[in-house]
Formats: structure tokens, sequence, C-alpha cells
């Protein structure tokens, strides 16, 4: 009864607002719309609408100051009418106008869906936690669907007494709660060869970072007590791939967690739900989702998924295998291509910074393609295998810039360049580019991802 | 009849008592939580096979010509007759000899280093839309196919727990399985690092047309 004339003058206001936003900033999207359709070719001046929309909530456009018929001095239509009730929407969702954050993917990248990526948007994101609805994706065999009353977790092979375990005795263990990142060692992947895709969430999308819940994997493995000869375990899902993976005892009673929640509550589907193993700073697809089965044994299993792929192909035809550590990488995630900048003037270079060995020391920022460097602040909390914030301000003087971020780690490694790194690997191993990003700024504004000799 | 002797004397058993349950943790069994899973609830679950030496493969058998039917069945729809791969479904043939070109083409024959891994995803993963429905004498055949397809094997050839341990691919030996990172040495310089003349942008992602849009619903790239 009473939802229905709140939803009718709640979509009275965004005509309204679209009408206001697009009439403020007429001139700007023609003339981003010039540029866009040739970087591009199929953008739209809808679609722009939306980008600028997005760029508004990062408080970097003018358009602000400007009046509009729900700026001062009037007052908006949100300002004279009541608001939806309590449990209107009884679990939350984002404002309708951010409905263009989402996680994307690269239709050409992959055969199908089922198995593949999606990319978190990281432009569109402020600090360290990932939105649980907006961390990448990446399946082997599609998203299961899978009832934590049905779900077990077996753990057997060279241990004292084999165990399976309901999701109700899982949580009865003690639990721990961690901040960590996991990414795909592929992320930048499609850069080895040539600057590719013209997009932050695209080259480096394919990283989120949680708070995970769970139980210590080194607690389980007490209880089930190991044998002598145990030295690596097997961990497999219950997904269609039954994606399966081998990880050496050493790091098994490391760090690893057994975790059921993700930044406070249950796991999401796409990350596992209702149980996934977490290894800290090690490639996202080690961290198995939909555990089902860990298996000890005193050899790794050298499957398919540490086979086939995820080993490092070098020029000279030999290959990497078990290269499970992610290197320190940063990026810049402001300006960006998804993020331009409107004019001289004042601005704070934003960033993200995130390293497997442990904690971000240092980053510094080059607006001239690497001759100079100055060192950026980091922001609270700098957390083990973690993401890390950076920012520097930055004064454009409106000139072409190079826009370039390094991070160092606690163990002295400083991020390459992609010269460096093919250098040493070619332009064929796929995975573990965790090489420098540059980000060219033009004359007019405009960010495109480029490389340099 | 209270005495602090025998007081201390309590506590101090308390407190010992508590300190072996702490130091208990590391004993097995010392929650005590779940079931111990049964024989056949563990034969149920317990398929992985390892490859470099094939512990964990099942009895069972197949053959080349077996494989060639089952093959025709459920996978050369995505993999193709001979897979060869239809449009981007994997190849699953051919490629020797290319790890070192510009396009290097990896495959079970050009690039997997171990047979039984092959049994085994073929096991757990495919056919795609209906994993891990196979039986172990289709899977046997199907690798015995796959393998022959690659001049691995003979036609005559028949795969079982016995013969795919033996079975050397042809890359085997290319793989190095310790980490060699970092392999890199760069140092944080921090003025004038480079020549500013030498700065040239070599590659661009402006205008190729490969980036999907970031904005608005999802871009299914697909021409309008
Ligand atoms: C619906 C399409 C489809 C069908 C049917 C299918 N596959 Fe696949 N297959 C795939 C895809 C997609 C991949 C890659 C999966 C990945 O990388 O996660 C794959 C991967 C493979 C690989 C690994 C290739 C490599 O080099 O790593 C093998 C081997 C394989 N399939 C064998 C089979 C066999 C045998 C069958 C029939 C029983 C089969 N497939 C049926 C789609 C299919």
């Amino acid at each position: 009864m009473n939802k229905r004339p709140q939803a009718a003058k709640r979509g009275n206001v965004r005509p309204i607002l679209w009408r206001g936003i697009r009439g403020r900033n007429l001139p700007v999207i023609s003339k981003l719309a010039g540029q866009r359709n040739v970087a591009l070719g199929r953008r739209t001046v809808l679609g722009l609408g939306a980008a600028l929309t997005g760029s508004l909530a990062l408080g970097a456009e003018s358009a602000h100051s400007e009046t509009s018929e729900m700026s001062p001095p009037a007052d908006a239509p949100w300002s004279q009418s009541l608001g939806a009730g309590v449990v209107d929407r009884p679990y939350g969702t984002p404002a309708e106008f951010e409905a263009g954050v989402i996680r994307r993917n690269v239709p050409w990248l992959t055969a199908g869906t089922e198995s593949s990526i999606s990319f978190s948007p990281l432009q569109s994101l402020n600090g360290i936690i990932t939105p649980n609805g907006l961390f990448f994706e990446r399946y082997h065999a599609g998203r299961p669907d899978v009832d934590p009353a049905q779900h077990r977790l077996m753990i057997h092979g060279m241990v004292e007494r084999p165990l399976l375990l309901t999701m109700q005795d899982i949580m009865r263990f003690p639990s721990v709660s961690r901040i960590h990142f996991i990414e795909c060692p592929a992320n930048g992947g499609m850069e080895w060869r040539s600057a590719q895709l013209n997009s932050l969430q695209f080259n480096h999308g394919m990283i989120s970072c949680a708070e995970w819940t769970g139980v210590k994997l080194s607690t389980l493995l007490e209880e089930v007590g190991l044998k002598k000869e145990a030295k690596w375990a097997m961990v497999e899902g219950a997904d269609g791939a039954h994606m399966n993976r081998s990880l050496p005892l050493e790091k098994c009673l490391d760090d690893c967690l057994i975790v059921y929640a993700q930044n406070g509550e249950a796991l999401r589907p796409e990350q596992g739900y209702p149980l996934r193993l977490v290894v800290p700073g090690w490639e996202g697809n080690v961290s198995i989702k939909w555990l089902r089965r860990i298996k000890l044994g005193d050899k790794p299993w050298y499957s398919r998924e540490e086979t086939s792929k995820y080993t490092d192909l070098m020029p000279d035809g030999t290959s990497r295998g078990f290269t499970w550590l992610i290197d320190a990488k940063s990026v810049i995630t402001f300006p960006c291509p998804e993020k331009p900048v409107s004019g001289p003037g004042l601005y704070e270079i934003r960033g993200l910074a995130w390293t497997g060995n442990g904690k971000v020391k240092r980053v510094d920022v080059s607006v001239d393609g690497g001759v100079n460097w100055q060192t950026a602040q980091l922001h609270e909390p700098v957390l083990s295998k973690a993401l890390t914030r950076f920012t520097l301000p930055w004064r454009w003087d409106g000139k072409p810039a190079l826009l370039e971020s390094r991070v160092i780690d606690e163990t002295g490694y400083v991020q390459p360049t992609i010269a460096q790194l093919r250098q040493q690997r070619g332009t064929n191993s796929v995975y573990h580019n965790n090489s420098i990003q540059t980000w060219q700024v033009k004359a007019d504004g405009s960010v495109f991802d480029v490389q340099l000799g | 009849m209270f005495n602090w002797a025998e007081h201390r004397l309590l506590w101090g058993a308390i407190a010992l008592l508590m300190t072996t349950a702490s130091a208990a943790a590391a004993e097995p069994g010392h929650f005590g939580y779940g079931t111990t899973p049964t024989a056949a609830q563990i034969a149920g679950w317990d398929i992985d096979v390892r490859g470099d030496d094939g512990v964990g493969l099942p009895a069972g058998k197949g053959s080349v010509s077996q494989g060639e039917s089952v093959f025709a069945d459920q996978c050369a729809a995505c993999h193709g007759t001979f897979g060869e791969g239809e449009g981007r479904f994997p190849k699953l043939a051919g490629g020797n000899g290319t790890l070192k070109d510009d396009r290097p083409e990896p495959t079970v024959g050009s690039y997997w280093p171990f047979a039984p891994t092959l049994f085994d995803y073929i096991n757990r993963a495919m056919p795609m839309p209906t994993p891990h429905t196979l039986s172990s004498d289709d899977v046997y055949a199907l690798t015995a196919y796959i393998l022959n397809l690659n001049n691995i094997v003979p036609n005559d050839f028949v795969a079982d727990r016995e013969s795919l341990p033996k079975i050397k691919m042809p890359n085997h030996d290319s793989f190095v399985w310790t980490d060699p990172r970092p392999d890199t040495a760069a140092k944080p310089c921090m003025s004038a690092c480079i020549d500013p003349g030498a700065v040239k942008i070599t590659a661009t992602a402006e205008g190729n047309g490969l980036t999907p849009k970031t904005t608005g619903p999802l871009d299914n790239m697909q021409p309008k």
C-alpha cells in the first residue's frame, strides 16, 4: 500500500537528475565523446553520461558548483518528501546511480563464461576492502550453488584420524579473521606482448581484498594428526571442475585459512560458499573455492591446473612450475583510463599496492615516465598480504604526462618494468606480470594504457 | 579443615591441568568434532590420480578405438573430431616444437609433462557440461585416444593403471619445479633515472577496439 506512491515519487527523481547532469556537462560530454569515439569506437553519449555520474562521486568535477534544479538555492525533491522506510530493502543494494559499478568481463578472452574471469571495477572503489558483490570472479566450471547443509569437508590421506566435517563442525573450531588480497596470476596477462586493454578494470581488476573469517588450516591438520611422511596437501573443490591443487605442508601450517565468511557475512557463492581455502599472498587459484577435500601425501599431485595451466613458459621453451608467490605490484587507480582528469589543477594521485611477501614498505610515483620519482604516502592500515592504499598530491600543469607507480616490499624487492620482466621471461609466460603500469595523460586530460621502451 | 598449603596444591593442580589441556590442542582429536568417514565415503570422493607416478589410477582399461567413439559422442563438439578445437575451445593435439615460437601452441602433446594427469583431468572435469560422469573404462579410452592423436602411443595402445605411468611425455623434461624468482633486481632510483629523451611510448591500447565498455550495462562486444 505504502510502497507504490513512494516508489513513484522516487522514480520521478531520476529523470530530473539525469537531465540536470547532462545539461550541466554537455560541452564536456561532446568533447569527450569525440575522443572516445576514436578510442573505443562504440561509445555513446549515454555511456559517457554514466561515466560522468561516476566521476562526480570522486569529487573531481567542477559541476558541483554550478546551479541546477536541485542544487542550492533549490530544495531537492528528496528533501521535500518522505523517504523509504526500514526494510524497504531488507538486504541493502547500492544507490541506483552506481548501477554501472559492476564486475565486467572481456568476451573475446574465453570460449564461454563458465571457465572464465570477471574483473573488479577498481576505478570506482575506495579503500582496501572489496565489496562482496564486486569481488572478481574466476571459475573453471561455472559457479556451483552449494547447499551448506549437504556440504562436507573430508580430510584424509597421510593422517592419524581421517575426518568428515559439516559446516556446523567447522564453525565450532577456534575462529580467526584476517584481511588478505586474492589475485589471479593472470592479472595483467594480456599486456605481456603489448598494451591491449585501455582500462584499469580490465588490466588490473583480477585482484580483490577482503576480511576472511574461519579456522586456521593448521588447527584442522593438528586435529587430524599428520603422519610423518606427509609433506604435501591436495586441496579440491566441489565444483564441476573438482578444481585441485597441491600445496607444500609448510605453507599449510604457516598462514592458510579455511574460511566461511567474507567481510562479515557468509562467503558469496562466487567466492566459494559455503567454504573456501585462503592461501595468503599466493596466486588465487590455489585458494580453492567450494572446498570439499584435503588429502595429505608425500609428493605433489601435478594436476592439470599445475602443469597445463598456471605454469610459466619461458622463451627457451622451458616452463616454470609451482610459481605460487604473488610478487609486489602497484597501480595508480586515479587518474586512469576510466577516470580522466578534467583540466589543470591540483589532484590526488591514488593507488593500490600489494605483495605476497608480507608488507608494502614504500611506493614511489613518477609523472614523467620514470625519469624522476617521489615517495607517496602510505595509508593505514598497512597489513601483510593485503591491499595497501597510497596517495600523492599532484599539480597538473595541463601538459602530457606519463604516470607510474613502483612498490618496494619489506623484503626490499622492487617492482620491475615490463621491459625488465620481458628480458627475463619473454612474452609468452601469461602469468605473474607484476610490472609497472604506465598511464599516459594527454593534454585534454584523457588517459590511456601505454608501454614505454 | 581449610589449609593454605592444600589450597595452593589444589590451584597448582588446576593450573597443571589447564596447561596440559592447551598443550593437548596439538593432539589429534582434541576438539572431537565431526565423524570418521567410512571407507565407502572416502572411496566416493578419493578420485585424485597423481601425475608423475599414476598413484590413484583405478581399475579398468580402454583402447584408442573405443576412445575414438566416446570422443566423437562426448567431446568433439567442443574439441573437434581430431582434437583441433572448435572456435576458442582448447586444442588437444598438435603444436609440437612450437614452444619457443612467437605464438606457441601448448597442447596435451606439446606441453603436458605427465600422462596420468590426462586421465585425472578428464575424469574430474570433462565433459564440461556433465563432469565426472564417465566410467573409468571410458576415461582410459579417451586418454588413449588423445595420446594417440598426439602420436605419443600407437593405434593398438590400451590405457590402464600399468601402461599410463610408463609413458614419457615429449615435454616432460622442460619443467623446472622450483621457483627462480625474484628474477629481476630493479633499483629504486629517485631522480634522473633515465634520459628523458629515451622515454618513448612503444605501445598503446588507444583505439585498438579490444576494450569492452566500462560504463553502462555489460558490453558483449557484438557488432550492433
Ligand atoms: C562444452 C564444451 C566441452 C566439451 C563437450 C568437452 N570439453 Fe574439454 N574443455 C572445454 C573447455 C572450455 C576447456 C578449458 C577449461 C579450462 O581451462 O578451465 C576444456 C579442457 C579440456 C582439456 C584440457 C586441455 C588443456 O590443454 O589443458 C582436456 C584434455 C579436455 N578438455 C578433454 C575433454 C574430453 C575428453 C571431453 C569429452 C569427454 C571433453 N573435453 C568435452 C570444453 C569442453
